[in-house]
């Protein structure tokens, strides 16, 4: 999409072609001569992955719309005709199912290997901020689709979601109002959540494009952190990263066919197979997991406005993170102390999963009991996901900002190549 | 020196718990083989029949199954399915099975609410014309659909099994309100009904009487007809009636394995050829 081109037309039709729309030209440049660099790692495969994904969940979800009946009195039962009465309805249905859960996987990888290897920073923030921009887009996309089965889950789980909206000050209950299209999740809420359901995976279609220019232009980063320099350093895109990606790909799906063939319900909740009833609330509201760890800080704040911030500011976070980090080392390689606070940040988002999962007031240590703190007792999943809640936000204001100035960073190579030549890789 | 700090932390923790606040408890379900548990499991067509006499002859009284058709009971993977008949709809079986049944109809001449013999393009009946109607007859409580009901508790058929095999005697000291049935494996919260020692029994008041007895159904092929046993096919039933493809979905999902793993192989090789002379 930029740099020096080096194809060059060769039959009559293509250069014909290549003066009036240089799609080919394009296609060269961006897949197949692209000079990506040569020590990029399995944690680079994610994005190929991620595009899969989409284009899986795109193609599924067509099929399923063709069936899909969005009302209150039909959608369940039309979901269950899917699955029973529809050829194959069964695998459309699960590798749907299924492929969000996966979908999230590989983009929470994707995301984890940017903070560790410093992919956002300069001159990749707008490329990092677009990836954001299609995490929101996927996480909207996701709630609405959990929605439209209509179970116990997904109507609660609306419920409790778009009444967070409502804790907005003045204006709070007529945008829940408005969003809902009544006065409760209803009718109107299910047929618009199917509406944009169906538009924002085109929207996240669109904004991967602008995700993949922006790539197109720096180029790739890699595991060293170490802009390219030479010739030496790069490969081919093709056939070097696609036959990787390839692999990689391969892999990923045997362990998506294995949960849509063999274990087709264990991310989703048994509470969604019961038709949803507005007049019985299920003991336990949750989300599916992948939001599960900003549920967790959704509720670690003991006020309902302050909660809805905190969970919104987590992600926003991420969005002003090229411009908190304040190292000059992209790759935490070379940053051993930062690869430390890293590893405890990863472990604080596994644990906010966890603590959403569970009753805010169940005790983390069962049958023990130690005092009432502030509101809880401290041996509770709400006060863990507090600890954990603050250590989330720390990482990201505090200890990003902080630790770039003060520590003191391992050499780093000379080169892409040099500790290719020179020492064992990661 | 630290694990004696945590020791007596953990001593001065456990002198201040009080007792525990009430919460939903239940008996974990009991340990069940399936013959269509793991990758290669099926169902297992005798045992479906057997569950299928159960739910006609008990559960049905009261529990709808609105989501399945007489058709589905002669489908491949189904209780009466026979490869003679790749059409369900034309299973002998199946449509004597239905003809037991009547459902209502409307008469095509005169535009009354009839009932006819059903055949097998027809739904299962609900046994109550509404929801209130159903709630009259069973003291307020709702029978649950069970069409999914083995994929919409958590547990699944062993949960199923296990609450219908697992009704027992109150122990002394539970109040049972009259029309309810104490049941451990069914969720609840018995703490307010506990006047006995200790803490109160896990599990919960059903609305369901024990519906299962000995010799209450007769199976046709002579098995014996004990709870344990009627339990145990009507929840293999319930597990295929929930998932009426599993069998289909596992043996494609064999060859999509297969296939994925030889792709999967191939591509490496290929890495590593293609990358075989690049350092990196």
């Amino acid at each position: 999409m930029s740099g020096h081109s080096t194809y060059e037309p060769k039959t009559g039709i293509e250069r014909w072609l290549d003066t009036r729309l240089p799609v080919i030209r394009f296609a060269m440049d961006t897949m197949v001569d692209f000079p990506t660099p040569k020590n990029l790692n399995y944690w680079w495969t994610f994005g190929a992955i991620l595009s899969l994904m989409l284009v899986f969940q795109i193609v599924t979800g067509v099929v399923l719309a063709m069936h899909y009946v969005p009302h209150v009195d039909y959608a369940f039962a039309s979901v269950e005709r899917i699955m029973r009465d529809v050829n194959y309805g069964w695998l459309i249905r699960y590798m749907h199912a299924n492929g969000a859960s996966m979908f999230f996987i590989a983009v929470y990888v994707h995301i984890f290997r940017n903070l560790y290897y410093g992919s956002y920073k300069a001159p990749r923030e707008v490329l990092w901020l677009l990836g954001c921009v299609i995490y929101l887009l996927m996480m909207a996309t996701a709630f609405m689709g959990y929605v439209l089965p209509w179970g116990q889950m997904s109507f609660h789980g609306a419920v409790v979601i778009t009444n967070l909206l409502g804790a907005l000050p003045v204006i709070g209950d007529a945008i829940t109002t408005w969003l809902w299209g009544g006065f409760a999740v209803d009718d109107p809420t299910l047929n618009r959540f199917f509406s944009l359901h169906y538009l924002l995976p085109f929207m996240i279609a669109g904004v991967v494009g602008l995700h993949i220019w922006a790539l197109h232009v720096p180029g790739n980063n890699n595991p060293t952190g170490v802009n390219v320099k030479s010739k030496e350093d790069t490969v081919p895109f093709h056939p070097y990263y696609t036959v990787k990606d390839a692999f990689a790909i391969g892999v990923f799906l045997l362990m998506f066919a294995y949960f849509v063939f063999y274990s087709p319900n264990a991310l989703g909740h048994a509470d969604n197979y019961i038709p949803a009833n507005p007049l019985v609330t299920p003991q336990h509201i949750v989300p599916e997991w992948y939001f599960l760890p900003f549920y967790a800080i959704l509720r670690a704040v003991p006020n309902k406005l302050g909660g809805v911030l905190a969970m919104f500011g987590a992600i926003g976070c991420l969005f002003v993170l090229p411009w908190l980090d304040t190292s000059k080392v992209r790759s935490m390689r070379y940053r051993p102390t930062a690869k430390l606070y890293f590893f405890i940040f990863v472990l604080a988002c596994i644990v906010l999963g966890f603590c959403g999962a569970r009753l805010p007031d169940d005790p983390v240590i069962p049958g023990v009991t130690s005092f009432i703190l502030i509101d809880s007792d401290l041996n509770s999943f709400v006060w863990l996901s507090r600890i954990a809640a603050l250590y989330y936000f720390a990482y990201f204001l505090v200890i990003t900002p902080i630790l770039g100035l003060t520590e003191t960073p391992l050499p780093v190579p000379e080169s892409i190549s040099e500790p290719v030549l020179t020492e064992k890789k990661d | 020196m630290l694990r004696k700090g945590f020791a007596i932390a953990a001593l001065g923790f456990a002198m201040l718990a009080g007792p525990a606040l009430g919460a939903t408890t239940f008996e974990e379900p009991k340990d069940v083989h399936w013959s269509f548990e793991g990758p290669f499991g099926k169902f297992d067509k005798a045992q479906l029949q057997r569950g299928y006499k159960v739910y006609r002859e008990v559960c049905s009284a009261c529990h709808a199954m609105n989501l399945m058709y007489f058709r589905n009971l002669g489908q491949p993977g189904g209780p009466f399915y026979d490869e003679k008949y790749p059409n369900p709809n034309d299973n002998p079986y199946v449509k004597s099975l239905a003809k037991d049944i009547q459902v209502g109809d409307i008469d095509s001449e005169t535009g009354d609410a009839i009932k006819r013999p059903a055949g097998s393009a027809d739904k299962f009946p609900s046994p109550f014309p509404n929801e209130p109607a159903a709630r009259a007859s069973n003291g307020g409580a709702l029978p649950p659909d069970l069409s999914v009901i083995a994929k919409a508790r958590e547990g699944g058929p062993a949960y199923i099994y296990s609450l219908l095999s697992g009704f027992e005697e109150a122990p002394a000291g539970l109040t049972v309100p009259p029309g309810k049935h104490y049941n451990p494996y069914y969720p609840g919260d018995l703490s307010s009904f506990w006047t006995g020692k200790g803490p109160a029994p896990k599990g919960g008041f059903i609305s369901m009487p024990p519906p299962l007895g000995p010799n209450k159904v007769t199976f046709d092929d002579g098995s014996p007809s004990t709870v344990q046993q009627q339990a145990k096919d009507v929840s293999a039933f319930l597990m295929w009636a929930a998932e009426p493809k599993m069998e289909e979905r596992k043996r494609f999902g064999l060859g999509a394995m297969i296939y994925l793993l030889i792709l999967t192989g191939l591509l490496y090789a290929s890495y590593r050829a293609i990358w075989r002379n690049v350092s990196h």
